[in-house]
């Protein structure tokens, strides 16, 4: 099953590659990895999704821990959350398909961040779930890139995964 | 000289500025360094320069390989963490097997490399590689200096990362404008909120653990590296005292117990004793303390491994519970510790029948060798039995490892270095330099095979030059023995490239060098010989002249269950 951990590490040159080495290493099943600053200027939060069964999670958790560098690990998996992705999609628009595009931009609440004569850019923040969907539908009318970042998860509540 | 930043930032006309390669020297010498194994380069020209102003004293190796091994010898005997010195580019990477040999078998070592300027990082420089990139992998932490302030925090983390906790090897990149920067040194102090060290196991397990032990039928006590390691020899005595229970080492754990203590079954796995090996597959408990269950014991087989048993675990690293088999018990900490809690609150089991099938295992399948023209199994116990308990023995890799570790009546903790996890040849030479220069005053003994001598032969000068009255037992067949053994079982006889058909004279060798050689051909000769090379004041090389077709027994194939030996 898919696992959603929150990664708290020190903003150390090199602790990313810390991270990735490790995981390829010792061949664990990462879906995804986001980093970035938090609210603590010597902290970066690294958000991982692991493929991973309970003997296996165990590992990748304890492994990651062993790293001078990491702080805190935690499984967001079953706790009430936000989980959400950012993707960028430009696609091929034509004046004929343009509103079609625009109904499907409006039903999905995503946003048209770049048009020209030939493609628009759609911007959309949300589960990993709700942005496949996405793509799906704007599939018909012909994808020429997709970027997507990666989850990045937060729990509901006040306290923070630090103190998880 | 390149002029740094940090230099710029340090007001300059004040007395009490020391450069880079001071501080590090200053701040090794706080950790009570004493000794360091290296090897001079251009890009450690300021530490080579400073050297000669400190009290540290400093052992010119001839590879650098041969530094963290001997680094690693060092560690392993005194219990301290173990220094070597490398220079940028091809000095760090020769350091890299020694690295990955401590790694794997949890030796803490402080590594030393010099760095191009840190205004050429990055630009394929001469003498310039990423050596915290290429030893990541293998090494517990490592750092690259870019500002001389930082110079004596990071020594201090680093020797207490690599001693503690699950001991390794830690790496500081040094580079060479930051070793001649100057800087008021400061006292530093430990910047390590991320970094966790176990101590006292949970005292809820520890219960659990005595219970299990009391209302046990089979127990085994499965002991590692990790027993040596934590200084916890001691404990597991006790608790054998106490409970009776039986024990089982691997390789990283002979020394443990003392060779022929009533409760020591021998070495488990792959070359490991017919009853040692039965037990754990029949044990209805098994104590793992300080092992990673790898695969040179479990054959790879984790869920085919003393299916029988319920499992507690020992092991002050968390992420070697459930690695390989799943721990009923786990427990987390400090071996020592743990053993002495568990023993505590322990109470003999009742286990005088699981004695009586061990006994009866012992008697029809004893460690046992075919008397041939010169046995090396014949040679191990008679350097044993003439060299006494306090000698410390190296040994290389292969064959001749496995007959010491059956063979050789190792009889104290940190008194028998070997090459086990990452099984590199070339780690014997050295490494008993190291313990020679750990232990002055010690009786160290090397054995070594003809093809991993040759492979650090040349440290042979070290020996000479530092006056190291190490003892030299080659035993010499001509192949490359356990290749040649594998290829045997394996690849039906099929042997290929094992000859080692241009070997030179050993003993004009050991003469060039200004060794006193020995050779011995038959069984006969041996005990005059190991006398001899007792009674030499320097050291000394034996020349045992064996037979290619000796091969070590018994042999568990890879793949196969422990139970299912050749040669049993």
């Amino acid at each position: 099953m898919k696992h959603t951990l929150a990664v708290l590490v020190e903003n150390r040159p090199g602790v990313l590659t810390h991270i990735s080495g490790l995981i390829s290493r010792r061949a664990f099943n990462i879906e995804s990895i986001a980093a970035g600053y938090t609210e603590e200027a010597e902290t970066t939060r690294i958000t991982i999704v692991v493929e991973a069964d309970d003997m296996e999670l165990e590992q990748v958790v304890n492994q990651l821990s062993k790293l001078v560098d990491v702080i805190k690990i935690t499984d967001l998996t079953g706790i009430d959350g936000i989980h959400r992705e950012l993707a960028l999609i430009k696609v091929k628009a034509s004046s004929e398909t343009r509103s079609d595009i625009v109904d499907i931009v409006d039903i999905f609440r995503a946003k048209i961040v770049d048009v020209n004569r030939e493609t628009m850019v759609i911007e959309l923040t949300g589960e990993e779930t709700k942005i496949d969907a996405l793509c799906e539908v704007l599939a018909d009318h012909g994808i020429i890139e997709i970027v997507r970042t990666g989850k990045v998860a937060l729990s509901r509540g006040p306290v923070p995964a630090k103190d998880l | 000289m390149m002029e740094s930043r940090s230099d710029q930032m340090i007001k300059p006309g004040s007395e009490r500025n020391l450069t880079g390669a001071e501080i590090l020297l200053k701040a090794l010498a706080e950790e009570n360094v004493e000794l360091i194994f290296g090897y001079p380069g251009g890009a450690v020209l300021p530490l080579y320069d400073a050297l000669l102003q400190s009290p540290i004293r400093h052992v010119l190796v001839r590879h650098e390989q041969a530094a963290a091994h001997a680094a690693d010898g060092y560690a392993r005997v005194s219990g301290k963490p173990g220094v070597c010195l490398a220079t940028s580019g091809p000095g760090a990477t020769n350091l890299v097997t020694g690295i990955a040999n401590a790694y794997m078998d949890s030796v803490p070592l402080v590594v030393l490399t010099g760095q191009v300027p840190t205004t050429l990082l990055g630009t394929d420089s001469f003498q310039e590689v990423d050596i915290t990139g290429i030893t990541m992998p293998i090494t517990k932490h490592s750092y690259l200096v870019k500002d001389v302030r930082d110079i004596p925090r990071i020594v201090k983390e680093a020797f207490y990362i690599a001693g503690s906790g699950r001991p390794g090897p830690v790496a500081i990149d040094l580079p060479k404008d930051v070793q001649a920067a100057t800087a008021v040194p400061e006292t530093a102090s430990l910047n390590l909120k991320s970094y966790k060290v176990f101590g006292k196991g949970n005292a809820g397990q520890i219960m659990e653990a005595a219970k299990a032990i009391r209302t046990s039928k089979r127990p085994v006590l499965y002991a590692g590296g990790g027993v040596i390691s934590a200084g916890a020899d001691g404990a597991l005595r006790e608790l054998c005292r106490k409970t009776g229970l039986p024990v089982v080492t691997t390789l990283m754990g002979i020394g443990s117990l003392p060779h022929g203590h009533p409760n020591l079954l021998g070495m488990v796995g792959m070359h490991g004793t017919v009853t040692a090996n039965y037990a754990v597959d029949d044990c209805d408990l098994l104590i793992a303390v300080g092992v990673r269950f790898d695969d040179r014991v479990t054959s790879g087989l984790g869920h085919r491994f003393a299916t029988k048993a319920k499992v507690i675990h020992i092991d002050i690293d968390p992420a070697e519970i459930g690695k390989v088999v799943r721990a009923n018990i786990p427990i987390v900490g400090d071996a020592r510790q743990i053993l002495e809690d568990i023993r505590e609150r322990a109470e003999p089991p009742e286990i005088a029948d699981w004695w009586r099938q061990i006994r009866l295992w012992q008697e029809s399948h004893p460690l046992n060798y075919a008397q041939t023209d010169l046995s090396p199994q014949l040679i191990m116990e008679t350097i044993g039995e003439l060299a006494g308990e306090t000698t410390v023995v190296a040994t290389d890799v292969g064959q001749h490892q496995m007959w010491a570790a059956q063979f050789y009546p190792v009889q104290r903790s940190r008194h028998f270095l070997t090459s086990s996890g990452l099984g590199a040849m070339g780690f014997g030479l050295p490494a008993a330099i190291g313990a020679q220069l750990a232990r002055p005053e010690a009786l160290v003994f090397l054995i070594v095979g003809d093809g991993g001598f040759q492979m650090t032969m040349q440290e042979l000068a070290t020996i000479v030059q530092y006056r190291l009255p190490v003892k030299i037992a080659l035993l010499n067949n001509g192949v490359l023995g356990m290749v040649r053994q594998l290829q045997g079982v394996f690849c039906g006889e099929r042997f290929s490239e094992i000859q080692l058909h241009a070997n030179p004279d050993f003993l004009k060798i050991a003469e060039a060098y200004g060794i006193l050689g020995i050779r011995v051909k038959t069984a006969a000769d041996v005990e005059k010989a190991v006398q001899k090379a007792l009674a030499h004041q320097g050291p000394v090389l034996m020349d045992f002249l064996i037979s290619a077709d000796e091969w070590v027994w018994p042999m568990v194939p890879p793949g196969k269950a422990i139970t299912e030996m050749l040669g049993r």
